[in-house]
């Protein structure tokens, strides 16, 4: 690796000498000799296990749940409906004051997604709670469903979620997140070229090698402790305590060591029905998804859809951007209101334009509920961003880093929410990617900075 | 249910246990034995996180019954360092970073054992081919292929 210090030099004090330097990670020797302790690599004795009946339909009205045959079953301890927990709507969230509260901790009169959990099943064995599950008898009523984002926003789509009343979600600024900046519509009839493109992307699985679980050992004085692979303790210990109406103080979260996360153990999923199986119970309970729930069941990264029209000089200055994101948020909330409220702080990219317009929608479908995953809100918009920026240099054929110097956005540019940018180094990245990557650029664009303005 | 007896040895001691029959050998190391060791990704033979070695062969004991390992020998990956020390495996598992969180990392390991003790010197399709069967979700496999390649060289550097 090289390490160019002439960049910034004189905003620097440190000499930057960890960077480049391999240092050992602390939890390797325990990786290699197979003892560091995750969370499944404990056992209590009498420990039960919870197994899930899941819903077989997209959308379905629950006439009534018979779960007499399952209690029979040899092995089965405790089965558990929505009455049994404490507050069974939620939102995680809440937290941070992003409501309404819109997801079931168990199924209550209605399933809104395929994999929706309706009952749990507390048994000796995990066989015996699977087995117990298949004798769940659930009576459903099927309703249409809507899996498209863009027939979920038609007049006349079935309504996904009543939490909501409407398959977007509100913002304080109206149906969507809304940036305005100088007037796109003039820019667009300005321009010499105008360019719109529709880029989409599906459900991307993190597939984390451990799948997601938890184990609760009732203490015996009212406490509980929980085993972990949340990517969240304390995001999950105070959603859990809102769920179960229980004290926080109640609470010991025992975590840190993730088989894998990606994002996608940062939904508060399987710790509250755990705990509240193992207070009903008196005994630790075992709450882990199966490889199938962990592909099916966990949230995937939203689906999104991106329209991006440009108006673009034949000099190479985009003059402006409108920008329309959906993202689909599945059945319920969990963290896509925040994912494409960032999509609408994060267009129109590192680019300075001086008009633009975002819209960018948080949608409810049938779908399962989508939520956090490595930049999410922002990486698809960045592919689709960046896949714009090299369909727009060809279209006025100049070289497409050289199209992305004259656009980047330099110290003490206005962004178009308004944030006055500071600390820039896209420049330099690039006149250092120019040079790594062997793409040579002219030499006005070497001899550019993010400190000034003009070439 | 009626139990069965099982005993082998496991990483050189030996084991005793009446197990329910059916159950799969991954569960009995972890949940009868206390060996955590192999890892349960998948439960159904695609992840190889659950890798063992039988009698010097590479298994998958998500698939393998308990009561078929009768008088096997049984190594896992907590087996391999000896007093403390390293096995050259593990030692360039840690310098390569070929471990991150550390899931994959035992059936890793096992997998590479049967292959340096079959081809102490393999080419590196050799060792991408070993590998196949192990899921890694966060390395991107590069470190762990050099890895491999280093421990190997490693070994012949000492026998010689
Ligand atoms: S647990 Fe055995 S292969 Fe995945
Ligand atoms: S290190 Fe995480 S799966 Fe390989």
């Amino acid at each position: 690796m090289e390490l160019r210090k002439s960049y910034f030099a004189d905003q620097r004090k440190d000499d930057l000498h960890e960077i480049g330097q391999p240092r050992p990670r602390s939890d390797s020797p325990g990786h290699v000799t197979g003892k560091t302790a995750y969370f499944a690599d404990r056992n209590f004795p009498g420990m039960l296990h919870l197994k899930m009946v899941r819903s077989p339909h997209h959308h379905a009205r629950i006439r009534s749940i018979d779960i007499s045959e399952a209690e029979k079953h040899p092995g089965v301890v405790k089965i558990l409906t929505a009455k049994d927990v404490p507050h069974n709507v939620y939102t995680i969230l809440i937290l941070i004051q992003i409501g309404p509260e819109d997801e079931t901790v168990l199924a209550d009169g209605k399933v809104r997604w395929k994999g929706e959990a309706v009952v749990a099943v507390l048994a000796e064995t995990e066989r015996a709670a699977q087995e117990a599950a298949a004798k769940v008898k659930v009576d459903y009523e099927v309703l249409p469903a809507v899996f498209d984002m863009e027939e979920a926003l038609k007049p006349g789509a079935p309504t996904v979620n009543e939490y909501h009343g409407r398959n977007y979600y509100l913002y304080d600024s109206g149906e969507c997140r809304k940036v305005r900046f100088g007037d796109v519509e003039a820019g667009f009839a300005g321009a010499d070229h105008v360019l719109e493109q529709t880029y989409q992307s599906s459900p991307i699985e993190h597939a984390p090698t451990e799948t997601t679980g938890c184990i609760v050992v009732p203490e015996g004085n009212d406490r509980f402790t929980c085993y972990t692979n949340t990517q969240a303790m304390f995001f999950t210990l105070d959603n859990a305590s809102i769920i179960l109406q229980m004290p926080g103080n109640k609470l010991h979260f025992v975590g840190g060591t993730v088989g894998g996360g990606f994002g996608g153990k940062v939904d508060v999923i399987v710790e509250p029905i755990a705990i509240l199986g193992a207070k009903l119970t008196g005994r630790p309970v075992s709450f882990i998804y199966s490889r199938e729930e962990e592909m099916q069941i966990s949230s995937p990264r939203a689906a999104e859809k991106v329209v991006i029209k440009d108006g673009v000089m034949n000099d190479g200055r985009i003059v402006a951007r409108k920008v329309t994101g959906y993202t689909d948020a599945g059945a319920y909330s969990r963290h896509s209101p925040y994912g494409a409220q960032k999509g609408a702080g994060h267009y129109p990219g590192p680019y300075t334009i001086p008009n633009v317009w975002i819209d960018t929608y948080c949608v409810y479908t049938n779908r399962t509920p989508s939520s956090a995953m490595r930049g999410f809100g922002v990486t698809i918009g960045d592919f689709a961003l960046e896949v714009q920026m090299d369909k727009l240099a060809r279209l006025i054929g100049m070289d497409p880093l050289e199209f992305r110097f004259i656009n980047a956005y330099r110290d003490g540019d206005m962004k178009a929410h308004r944030q006055p940018t500071e600390g820039a180094a896209l420049i330099e990245c690039m006149q250092e990617a120019s040079r790594a990557a062997n793409w040579p650029v002219a030499e006005k664009y070497l001899s550019m900075s993010s400190y000034a303005k003009g070439v | 249910m009626a139990k069965v007896p099982v005993q082998f040895t496991l990483n050189g001691a030996e084991k005793a246990e009446f197990i329910d029959s059916g159950t799969t050998l991954l569960h009995a190391l972890r949940d009868k034995i206390g060996d955590t060791s192999p890892k349960g990704g998948c439960h159904q033979g695609t992840c190889g996180g659950c890798s063992v070695i039988i009698d010097g062969e590479l298994r998958l004991s998500c698939l393998t019954l308990a009561e078929t390992c009768n008088g096997a020998a049984i190594t896992t990956a907590s087996g391999l360092s000896e007093g403390g020390v390293l096995h050259p495996l593990q030692r360039a598992f840690l310098d390569a970073f070929a471990t991150q969180c550390g899931f994959c990392t035992p059936g890793m390991i096992m997998a590479a054992t049967v292959l340096l003790d079959h081809t102490p010197n393999p080419s590196r399709d050799e060792v991408v081919e070993a590998l196949s069967g192990n899921i890694c979700r966060c390395t991107g496999y590069e470190p762990i292929i050099q890895a491999v390649l280093t421990a190997a060289r490693s070994n012949s550097q000492n026998a010689a």
